[in-house]
């Protein structure tokens, strides 16, 4: 028994140790790691296989591991444009966190992460001499919407912004002051870090600082989108990739313009960005061949079905 | 499997247990110097007061590295102190009598079902609490009570109670146990009855342990982040009632920690709100320390 007890004790320690290895090759950048973790951690028969099978099936694949982090906005796109990616290049890992905007441009620029996501420009949220060495790739467009309880959205379908910017910025308090049902307005907004909430600031409400200290205030889009449908009264603003598949609200139009693909495409419709992957120094590899692939034109469909604007078809820019 | 078994006997156990327990004030340590470090950048760096950090109300730091902004952090403050002491408002009298209940009323029951029970119930993560409280406590508050938004202090002080109540029992029924045989049996030869004896023999008796179970109550109930802001709905304004959503340090903290530009003026007065609870807890944990040594030297 106590041998017994002593075996499983160094068995794990053992355990642990390897994966202290293999995470702290993870985490640095070294090409090779990939290979050596694997020989590390799989039994060494195995790995021999795998080595005389390898270079004949890799020789024109890509391999290598990517890390990435940041904007929740993003974060859905990146995942799944992972996913896609990896089906057609087995030998590459692809490890994505969300976190924020500020905290994937911080690691992406320390050399935490090979590619930092960001909902806004790496210079807003770092120090000159930080940023410089960030390559920008702007991969998709974002559209922002705001979107009401049921009971609101089905008698207002649009506001102008000037009563948007009222109802956002705490002076308008009753949706019958602008054509909508006997009641108070619930705002339902995100934190001033946020990046969705800086977008939809700037061009929804041209500038004008939303009253936060009458409004609710949740920490991610999916919360949001709860809130305002739970809640009578209700408006709030997330992107459209979070409307897909998603009846529980209604949007609102800006001065008559609705808040689709087709309209941010055209430029008639103002709130949207461009959502930002860096990477320090030049893309290469493996985190260039992800990029390209999420810039690609097969993607690009994809793209659109969850939600976001192919950069490359914007008839507009900024 | 050492041949040398006066090192495996003494000094390799010893070694271990002190190695390990060195780590621990190292570690406690250098978490404190980090968020003095970081923490105390809004003073130093950005040039604000401690009185404006602390009672004022205006907060609306520049998420950038020139600073400027407003750093008032009263709101969250007076935040978290509000929902913390409502919920041990609510938690105190249940803890106080469940382990009166536990040890005295009917000890056996109290061992074998009641005890386990509410230790489950320190098991249980804050997730799973804030999550019931949103579902359950949030749309009752607004649609049965019809108050306000649901999210409230109200909301928020019921779930913490519901948090703190098991560290409260379990150490309010610890303390009632150690009380000695003695002064029970004593009480009952004087003719008192079991209720007489529990209000005027074990309560004060037990008095520091009664205020220590408080206390880490309330050390838990200030640090705790997740369940909270899932039902305090982080409205930047001081309540005007306990059905009025509020904020507090720790939603304000987690909500922005994420997005806010690392080492700016929004980011560094965050981290001085952390160093704040840092603070906090340490104060506690000094109190606790101080009443049971005063209750030492009294008994």
């Amino acid at each position: 028994m106590r041998k017994m007890k002593r075996v499983l004790a160094v068995a794990l320690a053992g355990v642990l140790v390897l994966s202290m290895v293999a995470c702290s090759n993870k985490s640095s950048k070294e090409k090779d790691t990939e290979t050596a973790t694997t020989e590390e951690t799989t039994s060494p028969d195995n790995s021999a296989t795998e080595e005389s099978e390898a270079p004949a099936a890799t020789e024109a694949s890509i391999t290598g591991s990517i890390t990435g982090s940041g904007s929740s906005a993003l974060l859905p796109l990146a995942q799944d444009a992972a996913d896609k990616f990896k089906a057609t290049n087995p030998d590459v890992s692809i490890t994505l966190n969300a976190g924020g905007s500020g905290e994937g441009l911080k690691q992406v620029a320390e050399g935490t992460v090979d590619i930092g996501n960001s909902d806004v420009e790496a210079e807003a949220k770092l120090e000159a001499d930080q940023a410089k060495d960030l390559v920008d790739h702007k991969v998709c467009v974002i559209t922002m919407a705001p979107i009401a309880n049921k009971d609101v959205s089905e008698k207002v379908k649009s506001l102008t912004k000037e009563q948007l910017i009222g109802i956002f910025t705490g002076k308008t308090t009753n949706w019958k002051d602008v054509g909508g049902p006997d009641e108070a307005v619930v705002l339902v907004t995100r934190p001033e870090t946020s990046g969705t909430r800086a977008l939809f600031t700037k061009y929804a409400l041209d500038g004008k600082e939303e009253a936060s200290n009458a409004s609710l205030e949740t920490d991610d889009s999916g919360t949001l989108l709860q809130s305002v449908a739970s809640q009578k009264g209700a408006i709030g603003y997330v992107a459209l990739s979070y409307l897909v598949n998603n009846d529980t609200v209604g949007t609102i139009g800006i001065d008559g313009v609705e808040p689709t693909l087709e309209n941010t495409y055209n430029g008639t419709y103002p709130v949207w960005g461009y959502e930002h992957m860096y990477t320090k120094g030049e893309a290469k590899d493996a985190a260039k061949a992800y990029i390209d692939y999420v810039m690609s034109d097969d993607y690009g469909s994809q793209m659109e079905a969850l939600g976001y604007n192919v950069a490359s078809k914007m008839t507009v820019t900024r | 499997m050492f041949k040398n078994g006066m090192f495996q006997k003494e000094y390799l156990g010893r070694t271990i247990v002190t190695i390990c327990g060195f780590f621990m004030i190292v570690l406690t340590f250098f978490i404190g110097i980090f968020l003095v470090y970081k923490g105390s950048g809004t003073f130093t760096k950005y040039g604000h007061s401690i009185t404006e950090f602390l009672f004022s109300s205006e907060w609306d730091p520049a998420d950038n590295f020139t600073g400027g902004g407003k750093v008032g952090a009263a709101i969250y403050i007076f935040g978290s102190i509000s929902t913390c002491m409502l919920a041990l408002c609510i938690a105190t009298p249940f803890s106080i009598a469940s382990a009166i209940f536990m040890t005295m009323i009917s000890p056996k029951l109290g061992k074998r079902i009641y005890r386990p029970a509410v230790e489950i119930f320190v098991g249980i993560p804050s997730v799973v609490y804030g999550w019931i409280g949103l579902t359950i406590l949030v749309p009752v508050i607004r649609d049965r009570m019809h108050q306000g938004f649901g999210f409230s202090v109200l909301a928020a002080s019921i779930v913490l109670a519901v948090m703190i109540f098991p560290s409260i029992t379990t150490v309010v029924a610890d303390a009632i146990e150690n009380v000695p045989k003695e002064y029970i049996e004593g009480s009952y030869a004087l003719g008192s009855t079991r209720w007489q004896s529990i209000y005027r023999i074990i309560i004060p008796t037990a008095k520091t342990g009664v205020l220590t179970g408080v206390i880490l109550g309330l050390a838990r109930a200030f640090g705790e982040a997740l369940a909270v802001a899932m039902v305090i709905g982080k409205m930047r304004a001081f309540p005007k009632n306990i059905f009025s959503p509020t904020s507090n340090l720790t939603a304000a903290i987690t909500s922005d920690m994420g997005g806010a530009a690392n080492g700016g003026e929004y980011n560094i007065a965050l981290w001085t709100m952390a160093l704040l609870l840092f603070v906090i807890s340490l104060l506690f944990i000094f109190i606790v320390h101080f009443i049971t040594r005063s209750g030492e030297k009294h008994a």
